[in-house]
């Protein structure tokens, strides 16, 4: 386990703030749970809590974005998601200003706070707006990788972390490089991991080996831009295709996968495990992960039944 | 913009202008649009005329800015909240000195920088995209929060409509204004009470607006200006220098549609293209008053 995603990203952020005076933050009265409250305690007079109001949250922030500042705005994923999208849109990405929005409680994170709280929808949101960058970090690492990358881009780059203390992968060599990380290479499958689910696709890579099955497990934090031809690479070789997200099925991570792999013209066996069609509920983060087949266990079975072994 | 408006613009070229000098170029200003308008057969007649003496004044009284240097950091921002009057702004922008006149009548073509709803990206001295209505108050609170950050003293005016105030966006920023209370913000109200399906009462009554803005916390004007004056308008702008209390709110009566009698106050102009007959008919209205004001120089 390693220290929780928002926990290593506030402290970041507080940090990176001694060094770089452009960095100003904005919260919507959750920045005890955001963890941005390290950065407006150690930096007052840069940071803003707008109150409840998502919306106004990204409109003030693009006008600090205009006079050459580089806001982070931190609210909840699902609300920013939601709540402010005609504001990232319009504003943020239409102007291509240069803005870090930090998707807090991203997935099912926030488990107990039920389905009105849980993100499943905002990496098909954010990824549709041209201009913006999406990135979804596998652990606490990746989260300050991400944070580090993202303040030296000139355009939105959303982050979406994740609430609890997780299990971490191995630190990537080259993060800001947005390459597919392969976490262990393999020739019968190809198992796309994106954020948090790389932990439990590296589990299920000792359990399928137990089975005979070698499989390719890749963690991919960088759904947009998305490193197809890393995928693709692996793919080619596998000629097999699981992709894992904590999010719907529809019009995220594994979306972008095929977008990327159909424009190559190749072959190959295709799962797609992540939250179906359908709303999420309110419990235990792992026991509503694995409930929603987010488990080593479910991912090494998947596999299995895709390989008809 | 006929001989005498453009010598005016010439001989004054980087002054402020009086009064009458400015009712005049309004005038001018506001024909300008209603022909592009028409030849185009697309845009907003209606919020652009009614803002017409606004833009005018602030622009060619009031604001810093450099027309040569459009990112100039120290320059007074403007955001057209309602940003549907695109073509009141391109017009202003373009006689300012921002970019040819000889563009405005590319407006809304592709290709053109001149876009539906003004992009920054885009248009030299459009200092934030706007379209989407409510957006606006919001970014001028960032936009004069950086002045504070930076040790700036620069302006940063917000104009807004009926439409913009319909928004709950508007309200979440005037409350955040309230709490920061940053520095030369002001936020201008082009209060000529029709939206697009009809009159602001009938649609979503406002009144008392004012009060709206004081109980929210804000520095409100002690009357309302009429924003068709220009010795109202720039009696506002000594208000906005009376004293050092922020945010400013300021409510201008006018009229939509100004200028042509048959589509004053009727929300059928607010979005409707400029037909044959009616833009026969109305423009002399426009010339008229053109003269009237041409005269008084």
């Amino acid at each position: 386990m390693s220290v929780a995603m928002r926990d290593a990203f506030g402290a970041k952020l507080a940090e990176l703030g001694k060094t770089n005076d452009k960095i100003v933050v904005l919260d919507a009265d959750v920045s005890s749970s955001t963890k941005s409250a390290i950065f407006g305690k150690a930096f007052p007079d840069r940071f803003f809590n707008v109150g409840v109001a998502e919306a106004n949250l990204v409109g003030v922030a693009a006008g600090l974005a205009t006079a050459g500042y580089h806001p982070v705005v931190n609210a909840f994923a699902i609300f920013l998601a939601l709540k402010s999208t005609d504001q990232i849109r319009n504003v943020f990405c239409y102007n291509h200003l240069p803005i870090v929005i930090a998707g807090a409680y991203g997935g099912l994170s926030d488990s107990f706070d039920g389905a009105s709280h849980q993100s499943i929808t905002d990496i098909a949101i954010m990824r549709a707006m041209p201009n913006m960058e999406v990135i979804v970090p596998a652990d606490s690492r990746q989260a300050e990788l991400a944070l580090e990358y993202a303040l030296q881009q000139n355009t939105p780059v959303y982050i979406r972390l994740n609430r609890n203390a997780m299990p971490s992968v191995p630190e990537p060599a080259n993060f800001a490089s947005k390459k597919v990380i392969v976490l262990k290479e393999g020739k019968d499958v190809t198992v796309a991991a994106n954020g948090i689910t790389a932990a439990m696709a590296n589990d299920a890579a000792a359990l399928l080996a137990a089975k005979g099955v070698d499989a390719e497990i890749l963690s991919i934090p960088f759904v947009k831009p998305l490193d197809g031809d890393g995928l693709a690479a692996s793919v080619a070789k596998t000629g097999n295709l699981v992709t894992i997200e904590e999010h719907t099925v529809v019009g995220g991570f594994g979306s972008a996968c095929l977008e990327a792999l159909a424009k190559r013209k190749m072959t190959y066996a295709f799962d797609a495990i992540g939250v179906e069609d359908r709303f999420t509920e309110t419990g235990p983060y792992d026991e509503l992960l694995a409930a929603y087949g987010l488990s080593a266990e479910s991912i090494a079975d998947r596999v299995m039944k895709l390989l008809n072994k | 913009m006929d001989d005498t408006l453009k010598s005016l613009l010439a001989e004054k070229k980087g002054q402020s202008l009086s009064a009458v000098e400015l009712a005049a170029l309004a005038a001018g200003f506001r024909l300008e649009m209603f022909d592009v308008l028409h030849s185009r057969g697309t845009g907003h007649w209606g919020g652009a005329s009614s803002a017409a003496e606004i833009t005018t004044s602030l622009y060619f009284n009031r604001m810093n800015v450099d027309p040569s240097n459009p990112a100039w950091e120290d320059r007074d921002r403007f955001i057209l909240s309602k940003g549907h009057a695109s073509m009141n702004l391109y017009t202003i922008l373009a006689y300012k000195g921002f970019f040819s006149p000889g563009d405005l009548p590319g407006f809304r073509t592709l290709g053109s920088h001149l876009q539906g709803h003004p992009s920054m990206k885009k248009t030299p001295g459009v200092d934030m995209s706007t379209g989407a209505l409510g957006h606006g108050l919001s970014i001028g609170v960032g936009m004069a929060l950086a002045a504070r950050l930076s040790g700036k003293k620069h302006w940063t005016y917000v104009l807004s409509g009926e439409g913009c105030l319909n928004e709950g966006q508007t309200w979440e920023a005037a409350m955040m204004a309230a709490k920061y209370r940053p520095e030369r913000l002001v936020y201008m109200i082009d209060y000529n009470g029709v939206q697009l399906d009809g009159t602001s009462d009938d649609i979503m009554p406002l009144n008392p607006l004012a009060d709206k803005f004081k109980a929210f916390g804000w520095n409100v004007a002690p009357k309302l200006y009429d924003g068709h004056d220009m010795k109202s308008l720039l009696e506002s702008y000594d208000w906005m220098d009376s004293d050092d209390v922020w945010p400013k709110a300021v409510i201008y009566q006018t009229v939509k549609g100004k200028g042509v009698s048959f589509m004053e106050g009727k929300s059928a102009w607010h979005g409707a293209p400029i037909d044959v007959d009616s833009y026969a008919k109305g423009r002399p209205e426009l010339l008229a008053d053109i003269e009237k004001k041409e005269a008084a120089l």
